[in-house]
C-alpha cells in the first residue's frame, strides 16, 4: 500500500519495522502536498524543510533506541498554533508577519514524542467560521468536491487529512471547528473535555469555549494522538489536572450495554432527510454491537446557537483587544495619533467576520445591554448544560449528526451569518457545557461524506474513542477516498 | 431589534475599529439581524439560574505569584512594528 494512504498507525508500525525511513516518508508526503495543495489550498505554510531535518533527527533517535511514540509520523499544525520561528498567521492578515517566538504546548507535546511537522493549514480567520471562506489566504476545497467548502474553521487541516496529504492534524473547536469539518470531508474528529488539552499557545477566540483537538482517518489515530496531546500543564490556567488514560489499551473492548442517547430534536426539521437516515443506519450498526438507545431530550437546544453567538463573541471582542499594531501584528501606516493607530491598524487588520464578532461582542457587554444578552447566555448555558446533565444520567453517549448538511458550495453561505451560524447547530452544544465530542464518517449524500457525531460525559473521551472504533471495525466509510486523490 | 447606524459607529469606535462607510452600512444590517436572532434569549425562563461560571463546575485554579518565566525581550520585539532601546513606539501622545 503506498505510504500516503497509510494511517497513522499502519505507518508507526512500517517504520517500527524499518520499512521505510521517517526521511522517506517525509519527503513522499511533501511531493504530494506539492501536487495536490493548488487545488485545496489547504497549507498556509508547507515547513519542508525542518520537516526534512526533523525526519532525519527521528531517524537517527530510532537507530540509537530513542523513539518517541510518534517517532517520524508525519502530522500538520493548524496556523492557530504558536510554532516558534514559524509564522503562525491564524488565518488573518493581522498576523501575516507574525513569527512565533514559542511553541503551543500541543506544538511542544508532539514534537517530543517525535512527530514531524509538515505544515501549517488554513483555516477560517480566527477559527471565526464554518467554511474556510473567512480566510485572509482565499478559501480551503473540499477533495470530494472542489466547488464545496471542506467546512471550518479547522478546514485545512479536515482538507489535508481526506485528501491523504498527512495521516493527522491538529484542529481547535469552539462551537464545531473540528467536528462539522471532519463531517464535511469525511474524516475523524475529535474536540476533547475543556480543559483535557492545553490551550497554552493556541491562539485566544473564546477562551470558555475554545479546545484543541485532532483530525484524522480512524478512532484509533485520534487515540494515539490524543494520547500525546492530552494532560495538564501549568501554563493554562484552565487546563485540568486529572489522569490521562491509555486511548489506545481499552479500543478493543465491546460496547455491548453500552447506553446510547438519541435526541428528539436532531432529528426534526432543519436535518437534511437522507444525512438523518445515514445517521440511524450508524446509531442501528451500534445497536447490532450489543450497545441500546435510549431517547433523550434536549429541550433548550434551539438556543445553543443563540446563546453561543452571545458568549462567544463577547470573548472574542474581550481576546482581541490584545492586536493594537504596537506588541505585534499588523500596524497601519500614517496613522495621526495613537488612538487611530489602533482604530486603522485594527479595521485594516482584521476581516469582515472578525470584525463582525468584536462588535457583536462588544454590543453584548455594553452598559445597558450586559444584563439582557450576556447574563442572559450565560443562564442559558447552564440551562443547556443542565439538560446534558440529565441526559447523561440515563446514558453514556448522545449520538446524532455532525452537520444539517453534507458540505455546501462555497460562496453559498458566506453572505448569510445566520445561516451559516445555524451549521453548527449540533456541536455547538457540547462547547457550551465542556463536553467531548467526536464525529465519525457515516456514509454518502450525492457523493458527500457524511458524519455521525457522538457526545460523551466530562472526560469521557474513552467511551467515544472505543464506540468509534468499534463502529469503524464494522464499516469501511472512513476508508473510503476522494476521487483525484487516490 | 435593529440598530442604526450611530448605534453601530459607537460600537465601532468602543472596539476600536475603524470602518469605511460601505462597511458601516454593510454592518447596521448584518448586526441587526444578528441581535435580532440572539434576542430570542429572552424567551427562555431563567429565574433563579445562575449564570454559567466555568464549564467544568470547577474553580479557576491560582499559581504562586512567582517568576517563571525568562526574559526574552529582544526576541519578543522582533514582531513589532517599531521598537527603539527596548522601548515599542507609537504617535506621539503627548505634546
Amino acid at each position: 500500500m503506498s505510504l500516503y494512504s497509510q494511517t497513522l498507525t499502519e505507518l508507526a508500525v512500517g517504520l517500527e519495522n524499518g520499512e521505510f525511513s521517517s526521511v522517506e516518508l517525509t519527503q513522499a508526503l511533501l511531493d504530494r502536498i506539492a501536487v495536490h495543495n493548488d487545488k485545496l489550498n489547504a497549507f498556509i505554510t508547507v515547513t519542508a524543510e525542518q520537516a526534512l531535518a526533523t525526519a532525519a533527527r527521528a531517524d537517527a533517535a530510532r537507530s540509537a533506541g530513542n523513539a518517541g511514540v510518534l517517532n517520524g509520523l508525519p502530522i500538520l499544525h493548524k496556523d492557530i498554533f504558536c510554532t516558534r520561528g514559524v509564522k503562525t498567521s491564524c488565518g488573518s492578515k493581522m498576523l501575516d508577519n507574525f513569527v512565533s517566538p514559542y511553541d503551543a504546548t500541543v506544538v511542544e507535546r508532539l514534537a517530543d514524542a517525535g512527530a514531524v511537522v509538515l505544515g501549517k493549514t488554513n483555516m477560517d480567520e480566527f477559527a471565526m467560521g464554518s467554511s474556510c471562506e473567512t480566510s485572509y489566504y482565499g478559501p480551503v476545497r473540499n477533495p470530494w468536491n472542489l466547488d464545496c467548502s471542506p467546512g471550518g474553521s479547522s478546514g485545512g487541516s479536515s482538507a489535508a487529512v481526506a485528501a491523504r496529504l498527512a495521516p493527522a492534524a491538529t484542529g481547535t473547536d469552539t462551537g464545531g471547528s473540528i467536528r462539522q469539518p471532519a463531517a464535511l470531508t469525511g474524516t475523524v474528529g475529535l474536540k476533547p473535555t475543556y480543559g483535557r488539552v492545553s490551550r497554552y499557545g493556541m491562539v485566544a477566540f473564546a477562551s470558555s469555549l475554545d479546545q484543541a483537538g485532532v483530525i484524522t482517518r480512524s478512532a484509533e489515530d485520534a487515540a494515539r494522538m490524543l494520547g500525546v496531546m492530552a494532560g495538564f500543564d501549568e501554563r493554562d490556567s484552565t487546563s485540568i489536572d486529572t489522569p490521562v488514560p491509555d486511548y489506545i489499551a481499552s479500543l478493543g473492548d465491546s460496547i455491548s450495554g453500552l447506553r446510547v442517547g438519541v435526541v428528539r430534536q436532531h432529528f426534526d426539521e432543519g436535518l437534511d432527510e437522507q444525512c438523518g437516515a445515514r445517521v440511524k443506519d450508524a446509531i442501528a450498526v451500534l445497536e447490532s454491537l450489543g450497545a441500546t438507545t435510549v431517547e433523550v431530550d434536549l429541550p433548550n437546544l434551539d438556543l445553543s446557537v443563540p446563546t453561543y453567538y452571545v458568549v462567544a463573541p463577547a470573548e472574542c471582542s474581550s481576546n482581541l483587544s490584545r492586536f493594537d499594531g504596537v506588541r505585534f501584528g499588523y500596524r497601519a501606516e500614517g496613522a495621526v495619533d495613537l488612538l487611530d493607530l489602533y482604530c486603522r491598524s485594527r479595521g485594516e487588520g482584521f476581516g469582515d467576520e472578525v470584525k463582525r464578532r468584536i462588535m457583536t461582542g462588544t454590543y453584548v457587554l455594553s452598559a445597558g445591554y450586559y444584563d439582557a444578552y450576556y447574563l442572559k447566555a450565560q443562564q442559558v448555558r447552564q440551562l443547556i448544560s443542565d439538560d446534558f446533565k440529565k441526559a447523561f444520567v440515563d446514558v453514556d453517549v448522545i449520538a446524532g449528526p455532525t452537520a444539517p448538511t453534507p458540505a455546501f458550495k462555497l460562496g453559498e453561505k458566506v453572505d448569510d451569518p445566520i445561516t451559516m451560524y445555524l451549521n453548527d447547530i449540533y456541536t455547538i452544544g457540547a462547547n457550551l457545557a465542556g463536553l467531548p465530542g467526536i464525529s465519525v464518517p457515516c456514509g454518502f449524500v450525492n457523493d458527500l461524506p457524511v458524519g455521525l457525531h457522538l457526545v460523551g460525559t466530562h472526560f469521557g473521551e474513552e467511551t467515544l474513542l472505543r464506540c468509534a472504533h468499534q463502529y469503524q471495525l464494522q464499516t469501511d466509510w472512513h476508508l473510503a477516498c476522494p476521487q483525484g486523490f487516490a | 431589534m435593529s440598530l442604526d447606524k450611530d448605534q453601530v459607529q459607537h460600537i465601532a469606535t468602543l472596539a476600536r475599529l475603524k470602518l469605511s462607510a460601505e462597511e458601516c452600512a454593510e454592518s447596521v444590517e448584518k448586526l441587526s439581524r444578528i441581535v435580532e436572532f440572539v434576542a430570542q434569549l429572552s424567551q427562555a425562563d431563567t429565574q433563579g439560574v445562575l449564570p454559567m461560571a466555568h464549564p467544568l463546575e470547577t474553580a479557576q485554579r491560582l499559581r504562586a505569584d512567582a517568576v517563571i518565566e525568562v526574559n526574552e525581550r529582544d526576541r519578543y520585539q522582533e514582531n513589532a512594528a517599531e521598537v527603539s532601546d527596548g522601548l515599542y513606539l507609537v504617535p506621539k501622545v503627548l505634546d
